[in-house]
This record gives C-alpha cells, structure tokens and sequence, in this order.
C-alpha cells in the first residue's frame, strides 16, 4: 500500500485487526448492498461478542444472518429486524440483545458520527418509548429529542465501483446507509465489485470520497433477492 | 357497506394533488399507488434511497440493486432520483414530503398513533415509521375503523406503544373519513350506506357529528 492506494488483495487483510468485543458498523438496507463478502470474513474469523449497528440482520443463512449461527453477535442496534428465525430464537432465549432505532435515526446517528458531531435533536421518537429518558427541548414550539452519534471500531461497506485511492459510487438503491456507515468507523473497509485507476471515475459523480475509506477490496457478489415482486411483461 | 381495500385507496388518492411527492406505507397504502387520477402526475418516496419509484420489473428487468422500502423489487419512474437513507430522512423529517399515507393499529382524540409494536408479540422494530409520522405535515391513517374482534381503533387515548404523539389529523376507515382536531374525532363522511350511529358506536372516543354527513361517492 502506498499513498492513496487503499487496495488490499485479501480478505484476511481487509479485516485484519477486528477483535472480540468491537462494535462493526455495516451498510445495507435488507439483504440490498450488503457487504456480504466482509461478513463472511467475519464469521470465518469467528470473532465475538460484535455489536453490530445496521438498519436489519440479514436473513437465514445470508448478511448478517450468518453472524447469528455461530453467536458472534452480542448486540444488534437496528430500525427493523426478525426476517430471520435464528434471530428470533437468540432474542426470546436472552442470548442477542437488541435496541431498536428509527430508521432517520440510525441513518443520522451514523451520518453525525462521521462528521464530528456527538449528539443531534431530533423530532422522530419524541412521546414514545424510544423517547423515554432522553434530554428533551423545545425548538420554536415543538419538542425534540436529543439523540447520540454512533462511532463504530470498523465500518463494512459495498460499493459498485471504486478507483485504487477508494472514491466510490453506489449503485441505484444499494446506495441506502452505506455512504454514512463509511464515514462512522475508525477504520472503514469498502469492498467493490469493481476496482479502476483513479482519474477514471469522473469527480463530480463520487458518491463516497476517499478520505473515508482505509482498506479497499475488489469481490464477487450474489446479490441474493429477499422479495422477487415481478410483473407480466 | 364497508369500503373495500380498494375503495378505501381511491378515496385516500382524493387527497393527493398534481406535483406531490408522496410516501405510501406497506400494506394497503401500497394500493393508493393504483389509483392515482390520469393526467397527474405524483412522484412515490422509499424511504430506503428513491424518489420516483416505478412499477415491479418485468422478469428481465430484474435488478438486485433496485428495491423499495418494503424490500420489495422496483423499478425506477421517470424523473426519479437515488439518494442515501440519511438524504431520504431528511427530506422525510425536514418536511418536504408532502403527503404520507400509513396504516395503524390506533389512533386516538389526541393525534397520538400506534402501530408499530404490540407487547407480548414478536418486536420487529418502527422502521421508519417513526420518523414519517414526526417529519410530515399531511398525513392520512388508513386503517379498519376496528380490530378482528370488533374493538374500536379510534380511541380516547392509544393503549399500545405509540409511533408518534400528537401527530395524526385525518383518518380514513373502512366506515368514515375522520379528522382530528381540539382533542376529538370529527366525522367528514361515510361509507355508502353506513349510517352516522353506527360510525359513532363503533368509535371509542368522542366523535363529534355534523348536521350532514355525506356519503363517499364512487
């Protein structure tokens, strides 16, 4: 690796330094833009008690899903989850724990952690539960909830494409929580489906500049399908 | 009669307007998309990155990478855009949504909503559920005027957990369309043939009754 090359030619390297305990901050709404290759690099490094902060778990056998098979997750902060059986039977049974989010919430949680910003108030939550406990004030008459930024040890993101310096672009709704998830881990590790010189990619269409990115891999993806609505053509 | 979920939809699309951008929560929302009046032109909000949702793909526009909220395959309409879930909830919680439509388990005289979590049964989450009810101005609840054992859903005050307090203006059920306003329900209109009594029988908080109430036309 030399200067601005984020390039790493391993999985093992990509996720080298991930230890029991640390808290992974991953993109991806359902199974839609997962960074389902750094996923399974975790579950074959078999590290445990993550928390793991992403809008779902994955489903059987896929995503995040996976995590659960082997209990490396201690703790999921997402905005909706249970497309999966064994997340429901290692919540019920106390073995997973989990904090709902809002879905703006989570998104803003991670967008702040990236951008230096400790806490946020916000509207969504205020008088329910997810309100309960937390500092409330009053913005030209109506009332506000504060909510805290979530910093993860590692980001895993997916992108389409990506030059060697790791200036990326998201492709259609893959897009979804993976340009904030990049900005919100110490260490962020974005893997592509495909890896091109930098000056290919024109500037004014990066979604996700370099400077977020620490290690960057070139996969191949499934892109598994959770709900195949299609119509007659 | 009761309307069916299809009446229901076509009422809620009265509401809609040429040039809105406009969220539909999953389930019978969904249906409001079918029945948008021709020759206007609304443009659909998934709250997981897209303005301008399309109809599902044919099988060989099938794209992984293009899905809505509901984690369903889409495609994308003309004019659409794709954006971040964080760029998605701001304009969702910065108000630029100009109408969202989601279902309920209730509603009470307070503008208070349930509907994301029933305690004893399996929690899944809010999804964005929350942040739609506390970043929109225009909301309608569609919703059936009562649960499967005939309890009334339009309460003096919400019982289950709520998704948003002091938030929900109108409501249409199967039976009326209902606005909120000064702490109680006010009828607007009725389903064809559902009479006034009944409405107010089967509505737990106070309704307040007009001297006409009309019927909804079809």
């Amino acid at each position: 690796m030399a200067g601005f090359d984020k390039v790493v030619n391993t999985y093992e390297e990509a996720m080298a330094g991930l230890e029991d305990g640390m808290t992974v901050i991953a993109g991806g709404f359902g199974i839609c833009g997962i960074p389902e290759n750094l996923i399974n690099q975790i579950k074959k490094m078999g590290t445990k008690d993550l928390t793991i902060i992403s809008n779902n778990c994955g489903i059987d056998g896929f995503g995040l899903g996976v995590l659960l098979e082997d209990r490396q997750i201690k703790k999921m902060v997402s905005s909706y989850v249970g497309e999966n059986k064994l997340f429901e039977e290692q919540l019920l049974s106390g073995q997973l724990e989990v904090e709902l989010t809002p879905q703006g919430t989570l998104a803003e949680k991670m967008r702040a952690a990236g951008a230096g910003i400790p806490a946020f108030y916000t509207a969504t939550g205020y008088g329910t539960d997810i309100g309960e406990g937390k500092d409330v004030r009053e913005f030209n008459g109506r009332k506000y909830i504060l909510e805290e930024s979530t910093q993860g040890d590692f980001s895993i993101v997916k992108a389409w494409k990506a030059d060697r310096y790791g200036n990326a672009i998201y492709r259609n709704t893959a897009m979804n929580f993976n340009p904030m998830a990049a900005t919100a881990g110490k260490i962020c590790v974005m893997e592509v489906e495909e890896i091109v010189e930098p000056g290919e990619l024109d500037p004014m269409y990066i979604h996700t500049p370099g400077i977020y990115v620490d290690r960057l891999i070139q996969g191949t993806f499934e892109k598994r399908i959770e709900k195949r609505t299609v119509r007659e053509g | 009669m009761a309307l069916s979920r299809d009446q229901m939809a076509i009422r809620v699309a009265r509401e809609l307007e040429d040039g809105y951008y406009v969220n539909l929560g999953i389930g019978i929302p969904t249906l409001v998309a079918n029945h948008v009046p021709e020759g206007m032109d609304v443009m659909l909000q998934s709250e997981n990155g897209l303005l301008g949702m399309g109809p599902f793909p044919t099988e060989d526009q099938i794209d992984p990478d293009l899905i809505n909220a509901g984690k369903q395959l889409v495609t994308t309409a003309k004019g659409a855009s794709i954006f971040s879930s964080a760029e998605s909830f701001a304009m969702i919680r910065g108000g630029h949504v100009d109408l969202t439509v989601l279902g309920a388990f209730e509603v009470d005289v307070n503008g208070n909503i349930a509907s994301w979590m029933i305690p004893g049964k399996l929690i899944k989450g809010m999804g964005g559920a929350m942040d739609l009810v506390a970043g929109a101005d225009n909301i309608v609840v569609m919703m059936t005027h009562a649960d499967k054992y005939g309890n009334s859903k339009l309460l003096p005050q919400c019982k289950l957990p709520l998704t948003g307090a002091g938030c929900i203006t109108q409501v249409l059920t199967d039976l009326a369309y209902v606005e909120i306003k000064d702490g109680k329900f006010h009828l607007v209109e009725r389903a064809p043939g559902v009479s006034v009594e009944e409405i107010v029988e089967k509505t737990a908080g106070e309704m307040v009754v007009p001297d006409h109430v009309p019927e909804i036309q079809f």
